[in-house]
C-alpha cells in the first residue's frame, strides 16, 4: 500500500537513532584528537626525501637530477642544484639540491614524482597533520622539513622499504663488484703489459 | 499560581505597559509582544537546527557536533559568531538591489506570519477576522523572494534552484490551502483564535482536536506533506539539492545574509508548524483533561517542536524525489484527496451527530486513499521509484 | 488624508510607474509586486481585511511569479539595447488608459455622489462576504467559476497536445 515504505524507513532511522544511545559498536566515529587510528601502510600522503645515515646533508639520496620536477603534473617541486658535489651510497661524488622545496597546498599526492625517481630519493609520507596557520611559507615545506631518515621510512612503509633497500643493497653490491673487476682487470694489465684486450670485462655501461 | 504561569508574558507585558505613559501604552504593548517575537523564534532556531545536527547524526550512527561546549550545546553560538564574521560577497554581475532585498524580504515576510498565530491563551499580537487568511498571505509572499535571490545572483544553479522552488511552492500551495479550508468550513471562521477554541473541550477527558475525525486527519496528513514541500524540507528539497544545484537559490549569499536565508527558512518552518498545531493539534490546548492546568505557551511550543522532530525525522529517512515525482504527487494525489476531503468534511457537517457519519467519512477517505494509492502505483505516478541502472 | 495614505498610495505609484518605465523586464514584474503590495495596503487601511489579503494571496503570491516565470520561460529579461521602453503604439495606449480611468473615476465619483453623507462605514467580516457570495452574488460567482473551469480544462488541454506531439 502507499506509504508502507515511507514507514518502514521511519522506524529504521528510529530504530538507529535510539540504538546509537544504547549500544556503542553503532557509533564507528573515531573522536580524532584525542583518538587515532592505527596507521595504515598503503597510505599516502605527501612525499618526502629519504637520507641515509644519521646526517640529513650528507645522506640525502637525491642528486637533484630535476626529473620529479618535470614529471610532477601540478608542478609543485622547486629545485635547485648545487654548484659542489658530495658523495651519494656509493660513493661516486654528485649534486644535490640546494633548495628543494614541495608545495603542500598545490601537491595532489599523486605518487609520480616517487615513480619517476631513478634514486629511490623521494618517498610518500603518512604523516597528515600539515595544517598550518601560515598561509604562503608555512605550505611551501622545504628540504630540512621534507628529509627524514631511512629508518623513519621503515617505520611507515616497512614492506616498501625493504624491497628499496634489498634493490640499492644490489645495485651497490654491483657496482663494487664492477669496481673490483674493474681494478683486477687494470692490475692484470699492469702486470701483463702485452696481454690481449679481451680480458677487459664487458665494460662501458657504467661509464 | 498556575493561572499566572499561564497568563505569564501577558502579565509581564501588561506590567510593563502599566509603566508608561497612558497614550503610549499599546504602542509599547505591541513593541513588547514583536521584541518577544523576534526574541523567542531565532532561539528556537538555533535550537533546532542543533537538535536537526544531532539527530541526524545519531540516525546516521554519528555523535552529531559534540565540541562546542559540554555536549556541542553551544554549537549554535559558534555558527553564528562564524556567520556574522564571515566576509559578505556579491557576484560581480549580480542584480545587486535586487540581491540585497531578497533576504529581507524573506525573513520580514516569515516574521509577520507569527503576528497572528495565538501561542497561548490569550497570546496572540493581533486578532483578526481573518488570521488564516493573513498567515498565507504572507506564505506566498516568501516564494517572490525566493524568486528574487535565484534571479538576482546570475547564476545557472541560483536560478534553477529558484525555479524549481517557485514551481514547488505553487504547485503545493494549493493542496496546503484546501487542507486547511476544511478546519475553516468546520469552524466557520477564518479566525485562527476561533479555530483554537473551537477545539478546546474534552470529553473522556480526550480533546476534540480535529486530527481525531476522519477528514481532519487527512487533512493533516495532506497538510504536513504540503508543509514539507511548501518549506522546501527533505524529501521536497529539490530546489536546495545539495548534490545537484548546490544550495539552490542561495548559492551566491554568504555571511549574514546566508544567515538570514537561514533563519529565514527555520522560522518558516516553525511558522507553518505552529499554523498546523492551530489548526489540526488543538494549538495551546493541553492534550488531556487533566493537564490543562500546564501553561498553555508551554503546550504550543512544545507541539511545535515536536513537529520539528518529525521534520528531522522524515529528513533522515527519506531520500530527495524528483521533479516529475514532486508534481505528479501534488497534482495527481494531493490535489484529488484534498478535494474529495473537503466533500468528505460537508457530508460530517450535514450528517448530524452518531456512529454512522464515522464510518462513512472514514470508508471515504480510506477508501481513496487505498484506491489512489493503488492506481498512481500501478501507473508509476506515485510510489516507490525504481531505476534502470541501480537495481 | 493620512499619512499612511500618503505614503501607500506613493508607494504604489511609484511600483506602477517603474513597472512602465523600467528597462529589466524582471525589474518590471517585480515593481508591479510592489504595487500590488501598495493596493493590498490600501485595502487593509480600508478595513477590507479580506480584500487585502486575498490581493496579497493571489497577486503577489501568484500572478507576479507567473509573469516573471513567463519572463524567464520565454525570452531573457533584457530588452535589447537602443529600443525604447515605449511600443510604437503608445498613443493608443495612453489613450485607452485615459478611457478606463475616466470610465473608473466618472463611476466613482457617481457612487461617491449616492451615497449619504457621513454614512458610518459598515462593518463587513468574512462570514458577511461568504454569505453575499453564496447568495446575492451567485450568479456571477457561478459564471466566474464556469470561466475559471473552462481556463483550466483548456490548459490541460493545452498540455496533453503538447505530450502526444513528444510521443
Ligand atoms: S605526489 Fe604528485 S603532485 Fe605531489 S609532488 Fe609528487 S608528483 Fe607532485
Ligand atoms: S627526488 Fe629523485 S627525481 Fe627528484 S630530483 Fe631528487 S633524485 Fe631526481
Amino acid at each position: 500500500m502507499l506509504g508502507e515504505g515511507i514507514l518502514k524507513g521511519l522506524a529504521e532511522t528510529a530504530k538507529n537513532f535510539a540504538g546509537s544511545y544504547v549500544s556503542k559498536e553503532r557509533l564507528t566515529t573515531v573522536q580524532y584528537p584525542e583518538e587515532r587510528v592505527a596507521p595504515i601502510e598503503a597510505s599516502r600522503v605527501f612525499p618526502f626525501l629519504v637520507y641515509d645515515g644519521g646526517d640529513w646533508q650528507a645522506g640525502l639520496r637525491c642528486v637533484a637530477c630535476q626529473i620529479c620536477e618535470k614529471e610532477c603534473p601540478p608542478k609543485c617541486i622547486y629545485i635547485e642544484k648545487s654548484k659542489d658535489k658530495k658523495p651519494d651510497y656509493v660513493g661516486k661524488p654528485q649534486i644535490y639540491p640546494a633548495r628543494f622545496d614541495i608545495d603542500v597546498s598545490v601537491c595532489m599526492s599523486c605518487q609520480i614524482c616517487v615513480e619517476v625517481c631513478p634514486f629511490e630519493a623521494i618517498k610518500m609520507d603518512t604523516e597528515f597533520e600539515l595544517a598550518t596557520d601560515d598561509r604562503f611559507g608555512g605550505l611551501l615545506r622545504s628540504r630540512d622539513q621534507l628529509a627524514k631518515s631511512n629508518e623513519y621510512y621503515h617505520g611507515i612503509h616497512p614492506t616498501e622499504a625493504a624491497e628499496v633497500d634489498a634493490r640499492l643493497a644490489e645495485e651497490k653490491a654491483k657496482v663494487e663488484a664492477k669496481a673490483k673487476a674493474a681494478a683486477e682487470a687494470a692490475a692484470a694489465k699492469a702486470a701483463a703489459e702485452p696481454a690481449t684486450p679481451a680480458a677487459k670485462p664487458a665494460g662501458g655501461e657504467s661509464k | 499560581m498556575l493561572e499566572k504561569a499561564d497568563q505569564l508574558f501577558v502579565l509581564l507585558q501588561h506590567w510593563v505597559m502599566g509603566l508608561v505613559p497612558a497614550a503610549w501604552q499599546t504602542a509599547t504593548g505591541i513593541v513588547l509582544a514583536v521584541v518577544a517575537i523576534i526574541a523567542v523564534y531565532p532561539t528556537l532556531f538555533a535550537l533546532a537546527v542543533l537538535l536537526e545536527r544531532k539527530g541526524l547524526g545519531r540516525m546516521q550512527n554519528r555523535y552529531g557536533p559534540n565540541r562546542v561546549g559540554p555536549f556541542g550545546l553551544f554549537q549554535p553560538v559558534a555558527d553564528g559568531i562564524k556567520s556574522l564574521t564571515k566576509e559578505d560577497v556579491v557576484p560581480f554581475r549580480a542584480d545587486t538591489l535586487v540581491h540585497f532585498l531578497a533576504p529581507l524580504v524573506l525573513v520580514v515576510a516569515v516574521f509577520m506570519g507569527f503576528a497572528v498565530l495565538p501561542m497561548g491563551r490569550n497570546m496572540v499580537l493581533v486578532d483578526m477576522d481573518a488570521s488564516l487568511l493573513f498567515v498565507f498571505a504572507m506564505g506566498a509572499s516568501t516564494e517572490l523572494s525566493v524568486f528574487m535571490a535565484g534571479w538576482s545572483s546570475r547564476n545557472k544553479y541560483s536560478l534553477l534552484g529558484a525555479m524549481r522552488a517557485v514551481a514547488q511552492m505553487i504547485s503545493y500551495e494549493v493542496p496546503l490551502l484546501l487542507s486547511s479550508v476544511v478546519i475553516v468550513m468546520m469552524t466557520g471562521s477564518l479566525s485562527l483564535e476561533k479555530m483554537v477554541e473551537a477545539q478546546n473541550h474534552y470529553s473522556y477527558g480526550l480533546p476534540h482536536w480535529y486530527v481525531f475525525t476522519p477528514w481532519g486527519l487527512a487533512g493533516f496528513v495532506m497538510f504536513v506533506i504540503a508543509a514539507m514541500a511548501e518549506t522546501n524540507r527533505s524529501p521536497f528539497d529539490l530546489p536546495e539539492g545539495e548534490s545537484e544545484i548546490i544550495a539552490g537559490y542561495f548559492t551566491e549569499y554568504s555571511g549574514f545574509k546566508f544567515a538570514l536565508f537561514f533563519l529565514g527558512e527555520y522560522v518558516g518552518m516553525f511558522g507553518i508548524s505552529g499554523l498546523g498545531v492551530t489548526l489540526f493539534l488543538g494549538g495551546w490546548t493541553a492534550p488531556f483533561a487533566f493537564l490543562t492546568w500546564v501553561p498553555s505557551w508551554i503546550w504550543f511550543f512544545g507541539k511545535v517542536m515536536l513537529w520539528i522532530c518529525f521534520f528531522i525525522w522524515v529528513r533522515g529517512t527519506l531520500p530527495r524525489l524528483r521533479q516529475d515525482q514532486l508534481m505528479n504527487f501534488a497534482w495527481k494525489f494531493m490535489l484529488p484527496m484534498t478535494l474529495l476531503n473537503l466533500l468528505v468534511a460537508a457530508m460530517w457537517r450535514f450528517m448530524g451527530e452518531g456512529w454512522l457519519r464515522w464510518a462513512v467519512c472514514t470508508a471515504v477517505v480510506v477508501g481513496a486513499y487505498v484506491l489512489m494509492g493503488r492506481t498512481g502505483m500501478r501507473r508509476g505516478q506515485i510510489g516507490p521509484r525504481s531505476y534502470r541502472y541501480a537495481e | 488624508m493620512s499619512i499612511a495614505f500618503v505614503l501607500v498610495s506613493a508607494l504604489t505609484i511609484a511600483g506602477g510607474l517603474a513597472a512602465v518605465l523600467l528597462k529589466n523586464l524582471v525589474h518590471c514584474a517585480l515593481a508591479v509586486s510592489v504595487a500590488f503590495a501598495g493596493l493590498a495596503f490600501l485595502f487593509l487601511q480600508l478595513d477590507a481585511q479580506f480584500a487585502g489579503f486575498a490581493q496579497i494571496l493571489v497577486y503577489i503570491g501568484a500572478v507576479a511569479i507567473l509573469v516573471v516565470f513567463a519572463i524567464l520561460l520565454t525570452r531573457g529579461a533584457e530588452s535589447p539595447k537602443g529600443e525604447s521602453v515605449f511600443s510604437r503604439a503608445w498613443q493608443a495606449g495612453l489613450a485607452i488608459a485615459a478611457a478606463v480611468f475616466a470610465v473608473l473615476g466618472w463611476a466613482i465619483l457617481q457612487g461617491a455622489a449616492e451615497l449619504p453623507a457621513n454614512a458610518a462605514t459598515p462593518q463587513v467580516t468574512v462570514n458577511d462576504i461568504g454569505h453575499a457570495l453564496m447568495s446575492r452574488y451567485v450568479l456571477p460567482l457561478e459564471i466566474v467559476a464556469l470561466l475559471l473551469t473552462a481556463a483550466l480544462i483548456g490548459a490541460v488541454i493545452v498540455a496533453m497536445h503538447e505530450k502526444e506531439r513528444a510521443k
